[in-house]
């Protein structure tokens, strides 16, 4: 079995609102994935449908081999989830959360449940609301970490986390990966997916818009170029490939479609370059093109 | 040029007092209670003048209410749970005498559960703190629930007194009995805003708050029915609203007790208000373990931690009142003697011709169908446990959906069980203690307290249900709850009709002691409930969560 998780054209509303509509994803079994996306576009949705606690309406699920909906429990006892807003037991302390939730998975790894207790700096002494939300976050990445399990679906785990137990959170999922775990990352930290995801797919208004390595999204986009010719540029404004392009004199400023960056070079040399800035697309242009296109693409109907 | 030189505009000023913003929550907490307060106000409302409409058609002759006077007035064990009958000789008397104590001891819950839902209950979900950084005052939110509640509490009053009124009574002792009762219901606003300072989580608070009114009811049970200690009734909010004795030759100057003990109690409570940190009570958190014990495994040992609390207090509330009224029910005889009147009066409550017997199974009768808002309390659990996102995370784990559901269901109709069979057995020592018979007495009473158990069980299999067919409608349940208990303690008093007291589950239970034990009608029940709850669970299975 080559994807630890497959879907493919799911289904699901609301009463009226159409929350999923055919969506795609698959995770290849041992990698991190990163699943994205704006809110309300979905993402919530597909990972509780993969847990087995809403009935999709139509589409293929596949969840380890099994059916999230009929081999709910069988399945449980090889995945741990993290949700993105952790609501605990009042009276009942963070350690008692996290072993309850690990016995209830089928087992926990006490020396690793000690050492992540530690690590993400947690008093497991607390109860339930006098956590703060990002030592709740804390509660049930530990108690997910410390199980015994393939596969960790995670919703937005670190909302709440600061940047040191951020750091933390990372490392543990590196070490994760080491283990073999297929891992599904639902974030909108940028520098966290970029960090820690293999692979990531996109998803917008319940679709999925791209799926691929962030070297392959790269590819799809436009890079910025500044440059100082040794002459007046020419033919570059007839070019398709050229986008924005700014003349100042012997200066010229231009987006490129990266894919054609070669070619476009070729013709700047040409006419000779004295100096050239090119600066490759961030992950935050990449993924607003991506959020916002269809926000476009409507406005313009 | 001047434009630049001028600076942003001012922020708007406006009142920036300890109270500012009260009358917005106000309206906000009347938008949100739209359905809920509004059901209060109607029900306890309507029922003093329809049962006032029932006394001409139940004893119509001057010489009948004479023997009810002479009968059930001076019947201290009948007093125990209406309080002292002033004047049954007029309408008017016999309604105050047959609801005030009901009338009051409800619109405390009223007051108990809508002040905590806008102050208590908002800081735990956390909306309180996102309303907090407005422009609020700190005395705000609790001023804005109790104004609430208190005008509920004063509207049920007048709309019962202009009912009563309406329905011909005396102008006078309609409005003592409306504001007895409205002032029953801003004594318990007060005890309330003090309890949500007290407790950590609402769900405390709520039970301070019911635990007060349960104590004043008991303490007027206690002092009405005894001779020598009736100064008890006197420490009782509902007992004052008993004292200002409408249609009875109106005593005013009473209504002015819980009047004061309002604005002392309430003072309480704005005192510590500020002394308290936001979201915490004055009782701090301890903290807990930092590891489970090896018994925290199964959904079943979470489901207890969960439930313990509840089911030890609604168990040990209970035995209290049964050995209160076991105690009493043995007395009941010797000073009714033989009157005709009295027996059919407790006979249409429900019973057998010998005295005490028809006492216990009206008492027992009474606390069954209290369980049944234990088992309505222990089934919701599990919708609170679902919108509050808790249930997410165990139904990610290798526990399904059934075996999760079965955990919290095992206290919901095992748990209410253990509550009716221990209020079973306190009444009988109780009584046996006092006619000397206690094996006798405790096995009676334990049968009369089983044989409700089904009715019970039928209120908690509709709200197992609701929670799996509709689950957003689920706290309904409270309204089947309430509905049953309103048929079955009132509908005999008015004379309702057969059809409509054939709803209440507890109509068809057979009450002991005094009656013959049917096994058709428990057998019935017993399906019903079964049926109820098989449905909720396979709807459970099938639904979406969340």
């Amino acid at each position: 079995m080559d994807n630890a998780i497959a879907i493919s054209g799911l289904h699901k509303s609301f009463g009226r609102t159409q929350a999923l509509n055919g969506l795609d994803l698959q995770v290849a079994t041992g990698e991190v994935h990163g699943f994205l996306g704006p809110n309300g576009s979905g993402k919530s949705t597909t990972v509780r449908v993969l847990l087995g606690l809403l009935h999709a309406d139509s589409g293929d699920v596949r969840l380890l081999g099994g059916d999230p909906w009929k081999d709910a429990t069988s399945l449980h006892r090889r995945l741990a989830y993290v949700p993105g807003d952790v609501n605990l037991w009042p009276n009942l302390s963070g350690g008692e959360v996290i072993d309850l939730l690990g016995r209830l998975r089928g087992g926990l790894d006490q020396r690793r449940r000690t050492e992540l207790v530690e690590r993400f700096d947690l008093d497991p002494k607390k109860k339930g609301r006098t956590y703060s939300k990002g030592n709740r976050q804390k509660v049930a990445i530990v108690a997910a970490l410390a199980s015994n399990v393939d596969v960790l679906i995670m919703d937005e785990p670190t909302s709440g986390l600061d940047p040191l137990m951020e750091a933390t959170f990372q490392y543990a999922i590196q070490e994760e990966r080491e283990q073999g775990r297929t891992v599904l990352l639902s974030s909108h930290i940028l520098a966290e997916v970029e960090a820690l995801c293999d692979r990531v797919s996109i998803i917008r208004e319940g679709r999925t818009v791209e799926t691929g390595t962030l070297a392959d999204m790269r590819h799809l986009t436009r890079t910025s170029i500044i440059a100082e010719l040794a002459g007046p540029p020419n033919g570059l404004a007839n070019s398709d490939l050229i986008h924005d392009l700014k003349v100042d004199g012997n200066r010229v400023r231009f987006d490129v479609e990266t894919k054609a960056l070669d070619s476009v070079l070729k013709q700047l040399s040409q006419v000779g370059v004295r100096s050239l800035t090119s600066q490759p697309p961030t992950l935050e242009e990449l993924f607003l093109r991506h959020y916002t296109a269809e926000t476009a693409e409507s406005v313009a109907k | 040029m001047t434009a630049t030189l001028e600076r942003l505009p001012a922020p708007p000023s406006g009142p920036s007092h300890s109270f500012v913003g009260t009358w917005q929550l106000a309206r906000l907490a009347l938008r949100r209670d739209r359905i809920v307060l509004p059901l209060w106000i109607v029900i306890l409302s309507v029922i003093p003048s329809s049962n006032a409409g029932a006394y001409d058609t139940l004893y119509p002759t001057v010489a009948e209410r004479a023997a009810l006077t002479a009968s059930i007035g001076a019947n201290p064990s009948v007093a125990v749970l209406y309080g002292p009958a002033f004047d049954l000789s007029t309408a008017g008397g016999y309604a105050a005498w047959r609801l005030g104590g009901f009338m009051a001891l409800f619109i405390g819950l009223m007051a108990v559960f809508t002040v905590t839902r806008h102050t208590r209950a908002e800081e735990d979900t956390g909306r309180a703190e996102l309303l907090a950084s407005t422009v609020l005052g700190r005395y705000a939110a609790l001023t804005s629930a109790v104004l609430v509640s208190g005008a509920a509490s004063l509207l049920i009053g007048l709309i019962s007194a202009a009912a009563l009124a309406g329905a011909g009574l005396p102008a006078a002792g309609a409005f003592a009995f409306g504001l007895s009762t409205a002032f029953a219901g801003l004594v318990f606003t007060a005890i309330a805003a003090v309890a949500v300072q007290l407790a950590e989580y609402s769900r405390t608070a709520n039970g301070i708050g019911a635990a007060a009114v349960g104590v004043a009811f008991l303490c007027r049970a206690v002092g009405d029915s005894t001779v020598d200690t009736k100064w008890i009734s006197w420490l009782s909010p509902i007992g004052w609203a008993q004292q200002s004795r409408p249609f009875a030759g109106e005593r005013w100057w009473v209504l002015f007790l819980p009047l004061v003990a309002t604005v002392l109690i309430g003072a309480v409570a704005y005192t510590l208000l500020p002394r308290r940190d936001f979201g915490v009570g004055i009782l701090p958190p301890r903290p807990g373990p930092a590891v489970a014990a090896p018994g925290l495994r199964t959904p079943l040992a979470l489901a207890w931690r969960l439930h313990r609390g509840p089911l030890i207090g609604w168990t040990i509330g209970l035995a209290v009142c049964g050995a209160v009224f076991g105690s009493i029910a043995s007395g009941i005889g010797d000073i009714v003697g033989d009157s005709d009147q009295t027996r059919q009066m407790l006979e249409r409550m429900g019973g057998s011709s010998v005295m005490t017997d028809t006492f216990l199974a009206a008492m027992v009768g009474v606390f069954s169908m209290t369980v049944s808002l234990y088992g309505v309390q222990a089934a919701l659990r599990m919708r609170s446990e679902e919108t509050s996102n808790r249930v997410e995370p165990l139904l990610s784990t290798s526990v399904g959906r059934l075996r999760w559901a079965a955990s919290h269901l095992v206290f919901a109709f095992l748990g209410s069980a253990v509550v009716v069979l221990v209020t079973g057995i306190t009444m009988g020592l109780a009584n046996g203690m006092r006619t000397h018979d206690v094996s006798g007495s405790v096995g009676d009473m334990v049968l009369a307290s089983l044989v409700q158990l089904p009715a019970v069980w039928v209120i908690v299999g509709v709200t197992v249900t609701l929670f799996g067919v509709l689950p957003k409608a689920a706290p309904a349940a409270w309204g089947v709850a309430g509905a049953a208990l309103l048929i079955s303690m009132f509908g005999p008093v008015v004379n309702a009709p057969q059809a409509i007291l054939d709803v209440s589950p507890f109509s068809h239970v057979p009450k002991l002691p005094g009656q013959e034990v049917t096994a058709t009608p428990l057998a019935w029940l017993c399906g019903i409930a079964l049926a109820a709850l098989g449905a909720g669970l396979v709807a459970f299975r099938r639904r979406d969560i969340g």
